[in-house]
């Protein structure tokens, strides 16, 4: 047997190397993957995705590290493994054919085995030795040892082979995969892990609420850190995926940027800009205040600034979000045509939280959209339990953040609850809250909008009534007077009142000035009349005076042709002449 | 390591090879170097043949560090391993054959 001791701890100092799986996650929650030249025991119980994890791991190392692989396998023939791992989009065959793969289907049929004595399993190292070198190997993975324990009788033989085996594994320098079920309370049936010590992980597949959640935990790694935590994970199309969605720290960057709110009243309360690019805006409410339509308005904008989103759905289905936004003038189609807009929909009983986490940040991974809409949060409350949904939203939020997407989130505030109370408890994680809230008074509701907060942003005190009209949302001014704050028909009668009032109060103004005007005329006419009159009068007057010294020259004349007829001296009328003649003068001014 | 005494494939029978007979004994034996297990058990095969199979039996040993990939084939894991490839159906034995009655069992030689 060709032993190639491979000096594996002679350099303590340089830390354990370690093999990239490939699986999505996986490396980093081991910080680079299982441990490199050293066997790892994956197990877990029936159906838990043993055989595709160790499936995948040779793979990713046949096509993405150049690390051929063999595949063992004590359960499945090479053509149902084929077949199998084919609609993980794995084509087996191309691989083998290539020679950075090759199946081994190790069969045992106990009914057809009679023991005899001593024996070993060099027959079983021989094959794998063989397998090794054909293809030069770095990988291997034996799935599943169990099946060797109900083969082959001889439980004690078995123990010390596979020792030997794990020994030679190690010897080799191969990183081997070894797949085991899961015992009754013990980690494997036949107490493997005592042997496979380096690196055990555990897959475990659990109902909740009857709901599956897929999770991963590393039970053990010798020689590194790991993540202790249970990882959600599932498989899909593209294989595994681990979620290490725990692992996110405290430091996302902040950027200045402000994206729009895609109503313009809105982003005047908010310094006049908007949001901040990146971060989180909770947007809570209770039923039909217009959550949703808020958030299609701020899809709407990032839409026409040419950005990409995301609307994650899990009420309403694409159709329905589409017909019901353009009812408000909110044409989300062409964006959709476009492939600027995507829908994500689904029930949130569709799968347990962690897996709709797990589908958010696949979806959001590769679409790498600007923009996020997820409709409603409080949804999930119907998945999980609060501390479970505060913890994944907190780990979404998280992950939002670090890929700097701005993201909105619709809380449903039920009715009777305290309206300050976002349901989940993730308020405080929020950036940006703003509150729809339904305002009830003289028998009717309206819409008031609140922002609750805006960090880093001077915004807006004021309760604007929030109006959905067909040209999409618009914000009034809500009337504050005298009587306290008024909405909806409340707030339209008290402006038609005070229009009312002030109308009335030009025409009295107006009333007044055409009465001075008219008071201005009247003198003024009067003014006219009575001059007329005055010199009507003086004229009069004037004619009077001037007959009466015509009469008094006429009297006078007659005088004197009376004194003359009578012979008087001259003196005498020479004298009534002049006094005649001095009276007319001080009449005539 | 070889030892010259035992090259394989070896065929070792009693007097002529008649694989046509029907009732004719097929056997191979796998081993893996010249361990003193092999030895054994290629001793032990060969008495027991001569005594209960003298002259209608045909043994075939597999050294599988030379010929690795005939293991896949019978689907070898355990060595020794003795297997009846005629009569139908194929039987498999593992170990060193030391137990007697348990190979003659084995091979339906002696009723179970």
């Amino acid at each position: 047997m060709p032993r190639q001791n491979q000096p594996n701890r002679s350099k303590p100092l340089e830390g354990l190397k370690k093999v990239s799986t490939g699986i999505s996650g996986f490396d980093e929650i081991t910080g680079g993957g299982l441990p490199q030249g050293r066997p790892s025991l994956i197990c877990g119980s029936a159906g838990a995705g043993k055989t595709l994890f160790a499936m995948e791991f040779l793979v990713r190392g046949a096509t993405q590290y150049n690390e051929p692989g063999v595949f063992m396998s004590f359960e499945e023939s090479d053509e149902e493994l084929t077949q199998n791992v084919a609609s993980l989009g794995f084509d087996l065959k191309q691989l083998v054919a290539e020679k950075k793969l090759l199946l081994d289907h190790v069969f045992i049929e106990r009914s057809e085995i009679e023991e005899t004595g001593d024996y070993d399993l060099e027959g079983l190292f021989l094959r794998l030795g063989h397998a090794i070198d054909a293809i030069g190997a770095k990988r291997v993975v034996l799935d599943t040892l169990e099946a060797l324990f109900s083969g082959l009788p001889n439980e004690a033989i078995l123990r010390a082979e596979l020792r030997r085996l794990f020994r030679w594994l190690k010897d080799r320098g191969m990183t081997a995969v070894i797949t085991c079920e899961r015992g009754d309370g013990t980690l494997t049936r036949y107490g493997l892990e005592e042997y496979v010590a380096d690196c055990v992980i555990l897959l475990d597949n659990r109902v909740q609420n009857q709901i599956s959640t897929r999770r991963m935990r590393i039970v053990k790694y010798r020689g590194t850190s790991h993540g202790t935590n249970e990882y959600p994970f599932f498989i899909n199309e593209t294989g595994f995926s681990v979620l290490p969605i725990t692992s996110i720290g405290l430091s996302h960057k902040a950027p200045t940027e402000v994206v729009s709110s895609g109503i313009p009243r809105l982003d005047n309360m908010l310094m006049g800009k908007g949001f901040y690019r990146g971060s989180s805006i909770l947007v809570s409410g209770t039923a039909g205040t217009g959550k949703s339509t808020l958030a299609a308005h701020f899809i709407l904008a990032a839409c026409s600034r040419g950005e990409r989103s995301f609307y994650f759905a899990f009420e309403e289905s694409q159709d329905q979000i589409l017909r019901n936004m353009h009812s408000v003038g909110v044409d989300l189609e062409r964006f959709v045509k476009k492939g600027l807009l995507k829908f994500y929909n689904a029930r949130p009983s569709a799968w347990g939280l962690e897996v709709h986490l797990a589908m958010i940040h696949k979806v959001v991974s590769e679409y790498d959209p600007s923009v996020i809409v997820v409709d409603p949060i409080t949804n999930f409350l119907a998945v999980g339990d609060d501390i479970e949904t505060k913890s994944m939203l907190t780990r979404l939020i998280d992950f939002f953040k670090t890929k700097q997407v701005t993201a909105m989130f619709t809380s449903l505030t039920s009715p009777g609850s305290n309206l300050e109370d976002s349901e989940v408890g993730v308020s405080s994680l929020m950036d940006v809250w703003l509150l729809v809230k339904n305002i009830e008074a003289n028998g009717e509701r309206n819409r008031g909008l609140y922002i609750l907060k805006a960090r880093g942003m001077a915004h807006s005190n004021q309760v604007r009534e929030f109006l959905m009209t067909p040209r999409g949302i618009e914000l009034v001014d809500a009337y504050i007077g005298s009587e306290g704050v008024m909405m909806g028909s409340a707030r339209a009668s008290q402006i038609a009142r005070e229009t009312a009032d002030k109308i009335a109060r030009e025409q009295a103004r107006q009333r007044k000035e055409r009465e001075l005007r008219r008071k201005h005329e009247l003198y003024e006419a009067q003014l006219v009349a009575l001059k007329g009159q005055y010199e009507t009068e003086r004229d009069a007057i004037l004619k009077e005076l001037e007959e009466e010294q015509k009469r008094e020259e006429v009297i006078a004349d007659q005088r004197l042709e009376i004194a003359r007829l009578r012979q008087a001296d001259n003196g005498e009328v020479q004298l009534v002449k002049n006094g005649a003649q001095s009276a007319r003068k001080g009449t005539v001014r | 390591m070889k030892s010259p005494a035992k090259r394989s494939p070896r065929k070792t029978n009693g007097r002529s090879p008649q694989k046509e007979d029907p009732d004719s004994w097929n056997l191979r034996l796998y081993v893996a170097g010249q361990t003193p297990r092999s030895l054994s058990a290629f001793k032990n095969l060969k008495n027991i043949c001569e005594e209960y199979l003298k002259g209608k039996y045909h043994i075939e040993v597999i050294d599988l560090m030379e010929n690795p990939t005939l293991a896949r084939g019978d689907q070898i894991l355990a060595i020794p391993t003795l297997v009846r490839k005629l009569p139908q159906p194929i039987r498999k034995i593992i170990g060193d054959l030391s137990n007697t009655e348990r190979v003659l069992v084995g091979l339906d030689i002696q009723p179970r």
